[in-house]
């Protein structure tokens, strides 16, 4: 207790100077215009920035991209209640019951329900955090070749199965993204891997350009595809605050959605999204009101809300502990940390204190600000979801082109863009999830890597994978979760929890 | 026969041109062992593993049913990617600002919304923006005034 005192307030002395509070302002702030504003996902925005931020202190750089992240989960709600449009991905259950409230005139009470669940569920993500990082840092430091390998076969599988959409597709795309990631030299032999003789492609493709190409030029094609006008439900916001009885009522979902949010948060690949959508479809089965949802009901706000909030902070563990990616934004920060010089890894909480701390203790405050960004300035976000997409894309295709080419100074990299902008598109089309692909692509070397090494230490010795205790308990779960997703029962509950309906 | 699934027959077909194509390429490249793997052990498997997934979904198509894949926007895909490699082709000989408005003009044209007044008040508004906030502001190393206009 006296340490997790001591170490909260070295997080305190990063967090609290001026600069940092003002990063973490920023971040917060870009998050919430960015999670108000469609068609726009902090994915993109944190790859756009990346380049920019290696000439910030690795404090402030890392506070503010996670800034970004959590902040965007507070806009999204806002877009989904005033518009039936999800600004982020996690908020689509939030337009069931959130744009159902605004047409009834409760737009305030709607907003208001998502911001105190989000800012109850983050601060107590923060403190599950805080908790339960250090030892499993202290795990992660026990971990050899052979456990890195399983852990991550284990994620991918993870991955997969969390996936939204096909479970065949899904593993599809983790293939092929493990394939992308082997573009560029070999580290072991130096050998020069699917470069097509182009000496652009010896360091790889940039994380960045991958991303930003399938989640901000596909995104943009497919939303031109079908070019909504969108009408907003209120211009004017009359009342935010809930009565008593919507209080009460908010009680119990917000409880739950923080669980089950902070929980599925932490596993891969689905980051925030699968957390919302399990924690309505909880609701819909436990509350006393359940005729209600999809009409408005105010559990159909709390519960997601909360949920997606405390799963886009729990999502923060396993990069933090143990420098593994859980979501295409994870595998940014950790592209982040990597410019700034630290190698991430359980090594980085001994190491770094002050950064490792420091981000955390600015998560809390990041909700803080949020809140009082998104209730009293809630006009402004208002104004903002009225700006037209066909204004709105031009200006992310700008920042895009600039940002990529801004990694390393090349015009190669930015044609690489429109490739993956093309592709990205064509896996929209055909059902194939971006998200799995990405995470493939970011542990694909690193698998490679600790495969080899971990063989090489056993001489050639496949059985070092289950003879080693941890590294055969990180497989077992991983069978046992492929078994389970294709258990009949269990793939039919799998559409529904993803069904938006 | 007949394909019910048309989005798991092309991803299948997909999955298999790349991953053939993957284990193609690699055969070029060292295999080694188990002990000690070469470079081309590892996209090898991959290869193979992604061609036998495509398999499974291509022959899925066949008795599954699935929606159809539905009209591909041509026109948005081409100008909002060409716009981009325009921006990349620009850059260095006409410069960031001539660069900013062709990608804005081109990319706009996707829209059907497109208005003359509005694209080229935002361009010129983009171009001023990047060029004060990254080059001025950020110090990003980027050619305000390309080599054509002795930049």
């Amino acid at each position: 207790m006296a340490e997790l005192i001591s170490n909260l307030g070295i997080g305190f002395d990063a967090a609290f100077t001026w600069i940092n509070l003002l990063y973490c302002l920023a971040g917060v702030f870009l998050g919430t215009l960015i999670g108000v504003l469609p068609g726009l996902g902090p994915t993109a925005t944190i790859a756009m920035l990346l380049p920019l931020t290696f000439t910030l202190p690795p404090v402030s750089a890392l506070i503010m991209l996670a800034g970004i992240y959590y902040g965007s989960q507070y806009g999204g709600s806002t877009t989904a209640i005033l518009v039936n449009l999800p600004g982020e991905a996690a908020s689509v259950v939030t337009t069931l019951d959130g744009y159902q409230m605004a047409r009834q005139g409760r737009a305030g009470v709607a907003l208001a329900t998502a911001a105190i669940g989000s800012f109850f569920a983050g601060t107590v993500a923060t403190f599950i955090i805080t908790l339960f990082a250090p030892p499993l840092a202290e795990i992660g430091l026990m971990f050899g070749a052979a456990e890195y390998f399983s852990l991550m076969v284990l994620g991918l599988v993870a991955a997969v199965v969390l996936a939204r959409g096909s479970l065949l597709h899904a593993l599809g795309m983790v293939l092929l993204g493990l394939l992308l990631g082997l573009v560029g030299t070999d580290v072991n032999s130096g050998a020069l891997r699917f470069t097509f003789g182009l000496p652009r492609l010896a360091d790889g493709i940039s994380f960045v350009v991958v991303a930003m190409g399938m989640f901000g030029l596909g995104e943009i094609i497919r939303n031109l595809e079908h070019e909504a006008s969108r009408t907003m439900v209120t211009k004017k916001i009359t009342s935010l605050i809930p009565t008593r009885e919507d209080f009460k009522r908010m009680v119990a979902p917000i409880l739950r959605g923080t669980a089950l949010g902070s929980m599925l948060g932490i596993l891969p690949g689905s980051g925030s999204i699968l957390g919302a959508f399990a924690a309505y479809s909880v609701e819909k089965k436990v509350s006393k009101h359940s005729a209600e949802f999809g009409k408005g009901a105010i559990e159909g706000v709390a519960a997601p809300e909360s949920a997606n909030n405390a799963g886009a902070q729990t999502s923060f563990i396993p990069m933090l502990t143990l420098g593994i990616p859980s979501n295409p934004v994870m595998a940014l920060m950790i592209g982040a940390m990597i410019i700034q010089g630290i190698q991430p890894g359980p090594a980085v909480i001994s190491e770094q204190p002050d950064l490792f701390w420091g981000i955390i203790v600015s998560m809390w405050i990041g909700n803080l600000f949020l809140i009082v960004l998104n209730l009293p300035m809630i006009g402004l976000w208002v104004r903002i979801v009225s700006v037209p997409y066909h204004v709105l894309y031009p200006a992310i295709l700008v920042f895009a082109a600039i940002g990529v080419f801004s990694l390393r100074n090349a015009e190669f990299d930015v044609l690489m863009l429109a490739l993956f902008g093309l592709l990205g598109y064509i896996f929209a089309k055909l059902d194939c999830e971006p998200a799995p692909m990405l995470l493939g692509y970011i542990l694909g070397p690193m698998m490679e890597e600790y495969l080899r090494r971990a063989l090489l230490l056993s001489r050639g010795d496949p059985m070092t994978f289950i003879d080693r205790p941890i590294s055969a308990t990180l497989l077992a779960c991983a069978v046992v979760a492929i078994v389970i997703a294709f258990l009949p029962a269990i793939s039919k509950k799998r559409e529904e929890v993803f069904q938006e309906d | 026969m007949s394909i019910r699934n048309p989005k798991d027959f092309w991803a299948g077909l997909m999955y298999i041109a790349l991953g053939l194509g993957a284990m193609y390429i690699a055969r070029d490249y060292e295999m080694g062992s188990a002990l000690r793997m070469g470079p081309g052990y590892f996209p090898t498997l991959l290869g193979a593993l992604l061609a036998l997934i495509g398999l499974v979904s291509l022959a899925r198509s066949f008795y599954s049913e699935g929606e159809p894949i539905g009209a591909l926007a041509v026109k948005a895909t081409l100008l909002v990617c060409g716009g981009t490699v325009l921006f990349a082709v620009l850059l260095r000989g006409a410069g960031l600002v001539v660069s900013i408005i062709a990608l804005v003009l081109v990319g706009s044209a996707a829209s059907v919304r497109f208005r003359w007044g509005t694209v080229g008040l935002l361009a010129v508004g983009l171009a001023v923006f990047c060029v004060l906030v990254f080059v001025r502001g950020l110090g990003v190393p980027l050619p305000v005034v390309g080599s054509w206009f002795g930049g």
